[in-house]
């Protein structure tokens, strides 16, 4: 930028846009210009250094990381051609629980909750009224606002095996209580079931967007052909935000191996680590709270590559049955 | 996507074809969808209503479980403990700063970051465009992030719970094209005038912006809220600087030891006192988001819709 000793706002440039045009090229645009780079500065320098800056410490998956001072690219690389840390991951139980569980959860969110937000996105579409309705989103949103910490205080309150309300409305029905949060299989039903409560409504919000890109007079034309509610839902509603389900499962299927960590760290109990314990949580223990940094770097990194080839495959497989896929 | 990217996507529902009469010609298939409807209210407040009744009801009720939708014995013991704990007070205030400071340092960084690349002309512009992209599809991760922040000294300070996650790309692109729906003549004719960029960003678009701001303050303060991970991982051995959340977590964690050994009278106010606080770190949020109801809907259209 080398403009500085040009007044940025000369009050006595011409009026004419045209004529400022036809000065010389670099200085007139730098002088034009020079405030929108300035702005630019900040954000830039902040990607640099948070975003790709820790692109660089990926490296240290292959190599001995020292806290002595070097710089990472001097670190010696590990034994076995520098795979150390990645083959003693790949041969950790832990390691293949936490792969397992993963999976495990993810693949049930995608089965149980993946059609709960279409369903409730087409029920609301259908609802008349226009206050009720209002409601009923500003209570279904609300899940969506809490934190993972403030959803366990609400779970373990509710399913408390000794005084939750649930138990104990279980217990008035004759029914043994249960201890929902403290046995695995419960746990993963509830954990999935949590998942759903917190995020329906909000996920609802973009089927319900799509649905009103749809042409009106199709369903117009589709009354006059005497089609009922329900045939309209499946022959326009639901064809006509194909496009947005098969994008949002596309991503679905690209997250099968990653995982939020509060959800999942914030539902985990001890009991019931062995189901509960995920990538980006094993992950925090092996890595941060056990300082092998590497070793924690190298699940990263397998997992966001797993994670991109899981994504390209779903993509390609939109393509090929017919759908734009994302990109 | 097919949405226009220059329009803000209408809220309201398509226009379908108007029935003469409301109520008296309402389906069976209505009430089916009435009834669902009001079951999904109940299982979203069931849960709140029960935290409530019990952060409110005094703790031999609580023991014998009699306590479910409506308090018993009401008494405010457990929310004038929270707030006498001075622990919890501090961990209030140090998170009400957080989150206000973090949400104006998020807004002003996206808005730095959104506003120059609206213009065609801007230089470099699409080498920022793939540069952004970029760092949606590759992240570094935990550990890589860790270490730097260990390389900074910038684990166990404030810092690190306001500036590496400042700036989160997608709202960023929320603004964007929020700002694209401005008519450019507006802009145009400033330029003609002789105002600087920086006069336009604060004098036309700023003003005209409030309802994505709205938006974008809201989900930028709710993360910084909501947030425990951030403090959880690189900021766990300085209590000073834990947030609100991750005091909320630890109580809850250690609370679920005591219940078994203390005697029962204290286990009934353990639990008063556990609800009252999950209640206390909830309510600012639960008081805010319904009146942001029509802009937040706005930001993930736009933001899902843009990609």
């Amino acid at each position: 930028m080398g403009a500085e000793e040009i007044k940025p706002s000369e009050p006595s440039a011409d009026y004419g846009l045209p004529a400022k045009k036809l000065k010389g090229h670099k200085t007139g645009y730098m002088r034009r210009y020079w405030q929108l780079y300035a702005m630019l500065l900040l954000p830039v320098v902040y990607f640099i250094i948070f975003k790709y800056i820790p692109m660089i410490y990926v490296q240290a998956a292959w190599k001995d990381y020292k806290l002595d001072g070097t710089s990472i690219w001097n670190m010696p690389w590990t034994s076995k051609n520098g795979w150390k840390h990645f083959i003693d991951v790949f041969k950790n139980k832990q390691f293949h629980q936490a792969l397992r569980n993963t999976i495990t959860l993810n693949l049930l969110d995608l089965v149980v909750g993946f059609a709960v937000p279409i369903i409730f996105a087409l029920i609301l579409n259908e609802l008349r009224m226009k206050k009720f309705k209002r409601t009923v989103q500003t209570v279904a949103y609300m899940p969506h606002f809490l934190s993972w910490v403030v959803i366990y205080g609400l779970a373990v309150q509710l399913f408390a095996t000794n005084t939750g309300i649930v138990n104990n409305a279980l217990e008035g029905m004759g029914i043994p209580r249960i201890g929902f949060l403290d046995k695995e299989i419960p746990w993963i039903i509830m954990y999935v079931l949590i998942g759903i409560w917190q995020s329906f409504g909000w996920n609802s919000i973009l089927y319900l967007a799509a649905i009103t890109s749809i042409n009106p007079e199709l369903y117009e034309a589709a009354s006059v052909d005497g089609a009922g509610r329900f045939k309209k839902m499946w022959h326009i509603t639901l064809p006509g935000i194909r496009p947005t389900i098969v994008i949002l499962l596309i991503m679905s299927i690209g997250n099968i191996i990653g995982s939020g960590f509060d959800r999942p760290y914030a539902l985990q109990k001890p009991l019931v680590l062995n189901v509960s314990e995920v990538l980006s949580t094993y992950i925090y223990k092996i890595g941060i709270v056990g300082s092998k940094w590497e070793r924690g770097i190298a699940i990263g990194l397998f997992q966001s590559v797993v994670g991109v080839f899981f994504l390209l495959t779903a993509n390609a497989l939109a393509r090929k049955l017919g759908d734009r896929g994302i990109w | 996507m097919k949405m226009k990217e220059n329009s803000m996507p209408e809220l309201e529902m398509p226009a379908l074809p108007k029935r003469k009469s409301k109520l008296n010609r309402l389906h069976v298939s209505d009430y089916v969808f009435i009834v669902i409807c009001i079951f999904v209210i109940i299982i979203c407040l069931l849960p709140l209503v029960n935290l409530l009744a019990r952060s409110l009801s005094g703790s031999e009720y609580l023991i014998r479980n009699k306590v479910s939708l409506w308090p018993k014995g009401f008494n405010l013991t457990a929310y004038e403990a929270v707030f006498k704990e001075s622990e919890y007070r501090r961990a209030f205030v140090w998170t009400v700063f957080l989150t206000v400071v973090g949400t104006l340092l998020s807004l002003t960084m996206t808005t730095l970051c959104a506003f120059p690349l609206i213009f065609d002309k801007l230089k470099g512009r699409g080498a920022m465009n793939i540069m952004i992209t970029i760092t949606m599809f590759f992240n570094a991760g935990t550990m890589p992030n860790y270490l730097l922040f260990k390389q900074l000294h910038m684990l166990d300070t404030p810092y690190v719970l306001l500036v590496p996650f400042c700036l989160s790309v997608f709202n960023m692109i929320i603004m964007r094209s929020f700002f694209y729906g401005i008519p450019d003549s507006l802009r145009e004719s400033a330029e003609l005038d002789g105002a600087s960029f920086f006069q336009i960003l604060t004098k036309i678009y700023l003003p005209l912006s409030k309802p994505v701001i709205a938006t974008l303050a809201l989900y930028y303060a709710v993360g910084r809220w909501n947030g425990y991970s951030d403090a959880l991982m690189f900021a766990h051995n300085n209590k000073k600087n834990w947030p609100l959340q991750l005091y909320l977590w630890n109580m809850l964690q250690g609370q679920s030891n005591i219940d078994t050994t203390l005697e029962p009278g204290n286990v009934g106010y353990a639990e008063q006192t556990k609800a009252a606080v999950v209640m206390f770190s909830t309510i600012p949020i639960l008081c805010i988001y319904p009146w942001l109801q029509k802009y937040f809907i706005h930001g993930v259209t736009v933001g899902a819709v843009k990609e």
